[in-house]
């Protein structure tokens, strides 16, 4: 007898299959390094050809993103010696930090905006999943399509709509615009992942909830989530990934007190053009959120957890 | 503990009746088996007794008072699902608790009953583990113990054997029944398998196309059946219907097929037109005197006993006979049937004709 089953695959094919998933690893890989690279790169290293791989690593980038500079007197710089790491890197282009720059706030607009609106989204599209899978509506395949349809054309084609009703509603550059316009996008999405995994729940749990002595809502809180954990896990994944990468709506509503982070990356200007070791530091920081949220929403994204509590 | 009055319960779902008026009692204490081949309204009938389904019209009255249109959590009844349901987040332990916690029952009271619950069933050492990797019959015994542990008016089970293995079926029937006649609690059990209803119930309702069909204890159930679809549904084989043309008066007390004449009960009501002679396959002995006559087909050999199937002049007929008894195909013998036993039916109506056999069963089903 052979140690492995006609179902499974042979050790060549496995073999195969691994070098194929590790190549297309590296491929997808190369821009990513590429730019978290280019983040400690110096300006001229960042833009010499052919492209440096190895190189002499600062900070500098970094210090740039932070930081606004202005250049001073030989007398100035002279008379008040660099006191921390990153003013002797300033320094070296004779120039001093003239304050923090506004990164720190586009980023945390993202953070509140993506968030905000991923919350917001699941919040609403599990509700609207949840009544689509288990009760009966009126006009229920005609809603869910309509819902989906909003989806049937790219949502920069209703911009200048959007443009006018927003400023019309003094909505323009606000928080609250912003995660109201990424829900609204992302919802559909949302309501049809959502359904399908609320779907795959069977009824009998929460009817042993409410047999139990519960409330429809306490039976759907307690019991229905839990078992939707997964499907709400990936879904918040989704709509997180668009709300935070969207570009083109938050060049066009925000410049200020709402302006996330992909517009405002690219602006970052330094000695003699743009900055590219900057704008790659910050493209490489804008990246962590995400990646967090997903490594830590990993574990509910493996399936397993309804499996064998049902038999079916 | 209670009395569960069913009054003329329906229920529609669109232009679908899952259920028609259908009445029936089910007294305090009584294993109450709800037979039926499946899409008959058996598991709806059950399922609005616990609140999961309201009924189109008619009433259910738990003690007397009536629960048709309250919600499950209102009811005090408990519901064992086919499938189980154990909440598969939580481990056994807080599976037999959620009723509990839902009644505000304090902690140190939970875990007593708990324990108690758990010794009943024998399942104290999987009372950590969490229920999916439990195998079937742990997991029967937690669904079980989740409806015992809050102490219910009555419990719905809802083929709750359905899903185990055949082996463990019998065993886990037993289980059951003696955990009913511990705790003497009102149970009524959803079932398509008449063999577990004749075993574990003492009465049974055999439903058919959303109607009762007949309403008794296995004994009137098997022996007194009101319809052919009882005689027939119940009992494997099932009961034998030989079709004949005839007319039957008042008092008759036999009836003639195929130029034999043939004893039966006497009869309590005429009827005209194409009747059935319906006699179970154990009421039938193979004779060498026997005037009507059946030629062999086959014969299936059950160990104790054997099945033979004849050909009649009234069509085919299975008789269970004693093994010894020799039974050659092709062979010609005469048959005789237990008088007592036989019901004739109306073929166009499908119900049995009143006889001093069935006219008790009758009057009340």
């Amino acid at each position: 007898m052979s140690s492995f089953s006609v179902t499974d695959p042979s050790p060549r094919s496995k073999w195969f299959a691994g070098t194929l998933v590790i190549l297309y690893a590296l491929i997808t890989m190369v821009p990513l390094a590429w730019i978290m690279l280019t983040g400690f790169k110096s300006p001229s290293d960042a833009i010499s050809y052919p492209p440096k791989v190895v190189f002499e690593p600062t900070l500098e980038g970094y210090v740039n993103l932070f930081t606004t500079r202005t250049r001073q007197t030989d007398e100035y710089l002279q008379a008040n010696p660099p006191k921390t790491w990153y003013e002797e890197i300033v320094r070296e282009y004779d120039m001093v930090i003239a304050g923090p720059s506004k990164f720190g706030e586009r980023f945390l607009n993202s953070v509140i905006i993506g968030f905000g609106s991923t919350f917001l989204s699941i919040v609403l599209g599990t509700l609207a999943a949840y009544a689509f899978s288990r009760f009966k509506i009126p006009l229920a395949d005609d809603l869910l399509f309509f819902i989906l349809s909003t989806r049937m054309m790219p949502p920069i084609a209703v911009a200048i709509p959007i443009f006018l009703m927003y400023r019309q509603l003094g909505l323009s550059d606000t928080h609250l615009g912003m995660i109201l316009l990424y829900t609204a996008v992302n919802i559909s999405l949302a309501v049809w992942l959502l359904k399908g995994f609320i779907d795959e729940i069977p009824r009998e749990y929460e009817e042993a909830a409410l047999i139990d002595g519960y409330t429809r809502f306490q039976a759907f809180y307690k019991v229905v989530l839990p078992q939707a954990a997964t499907g709400i896990a990936s879904t918040a994944i989704f709509c997180l990934i668009f709300a935070w990468n969207e570009y083109a709506f938050a060049v066009l509503l925000t410049s200020g007190t709402a302006q996330t982070a992909p517009p405002f990356i690219p602006t970052i200007i330094g000695v003699g053009g743009l900055d590219w070791p900057a704008v790659a530091a910050g493209a490489t920081i804008f990246l962590l959120p995400v990646m967090i949220f997903t490594i830590l929403l990993r574990k509910h994204l493996l399936r397993g957890i309804t499996f064998g509590a049902v038999r079916k | 503990m209670a009395q569960i009055v069913i009054d003329r319960i329906r229920k529609e779902f669109g232009d679908f009746t899952a259920v028609r008026e259908s009445s029936f009692t089910i007294e305090d204490g009584e294993f109450f088996m709800l037979l039926g081949p499946s899409g008959c309204g058996k598991t709806t009938t059950l399922r609005m007794i616990a609140g999961l389904e309201l009924p189109t019209s008619g009433q259910i009255f738990l003690d007397g008072e009536d629960i048709s249109q309250k919600p499950p959590s209102q009811r005090d009844i408990a519901f064992v699902f086919q499938m189980f349901a154990l909440y598969p987040h939580m481990n056994v332990r807080k599976n037999l608790s959620y009723p509990l916690i839902s009644q505000g029952m304090p902690r140190a009271q939970v875990r007593a009953k708990i324990s108690e619950v758990a010794e009943i069933l024998g399942i104290k050492d999987i009372l950590n583990r969490p229920v999916g990797g439990l195998s079937g019959g742990d997991r029967q015994r937690v669904a079980l113990g989740r409806a015992i542990v809050r102490e219910p008016k009555a419990f719905m089970m809802d083929e709750p054997l359905g899903a185990l293995d055949a082996e463990f079926r019998e065993h886990m029937a037993e289980e059951l029944r003696a955990l009913h006649d511990r705790m003497n609690a009102t149970t009524v059990y959803v079932t398509h398998d008449q063999l577990e209803a004749m075993q574990m119930g003492d009465k049974i309702v055999v439903m058919n196309n959303a109607v009762v069909e007949q309403f008794g204890t296995p004994q009137e159930i098997y022996d007194k059946p009101a319809t052919m679809f009882v005689a027939d549904f119940i009992g494997s084989p099932s009961m034998n219907f030989l079709r004949f043309d005839g007319v039957i008066e008042d008092g008759a007390r036999w009836v003639s097929l195929d130029g034999v004449t043939l004893n039966v009960p006497r009869q309590l009501q005429g009827a005209a037109g194409t009747l059935v002679f319906g006699v179970r396959p154990e009421h039938v002995a193979l004779t060498d005197t026997g005037r009507y006559r059946g030629k062999i087909l086959a014969s299936e050999y059950l160990g104790t006993t054997q099945i033979v199937t004849l050909a009649t002049a009234n069509g085919e007929i299975k008789a269970r006979i004693d093994s010894a008894q020799t039974a050659a195909i092709g062979e010609t013998v005469g048959l005789e049937f237990d008088a007592r036993k036989i019901t004739l039916f109306d073929e166009a109506s499908g119900t049995a004709i009143r006889s001093t056999l069935n006219s008790e069963v009758l009057a009340h089903g």
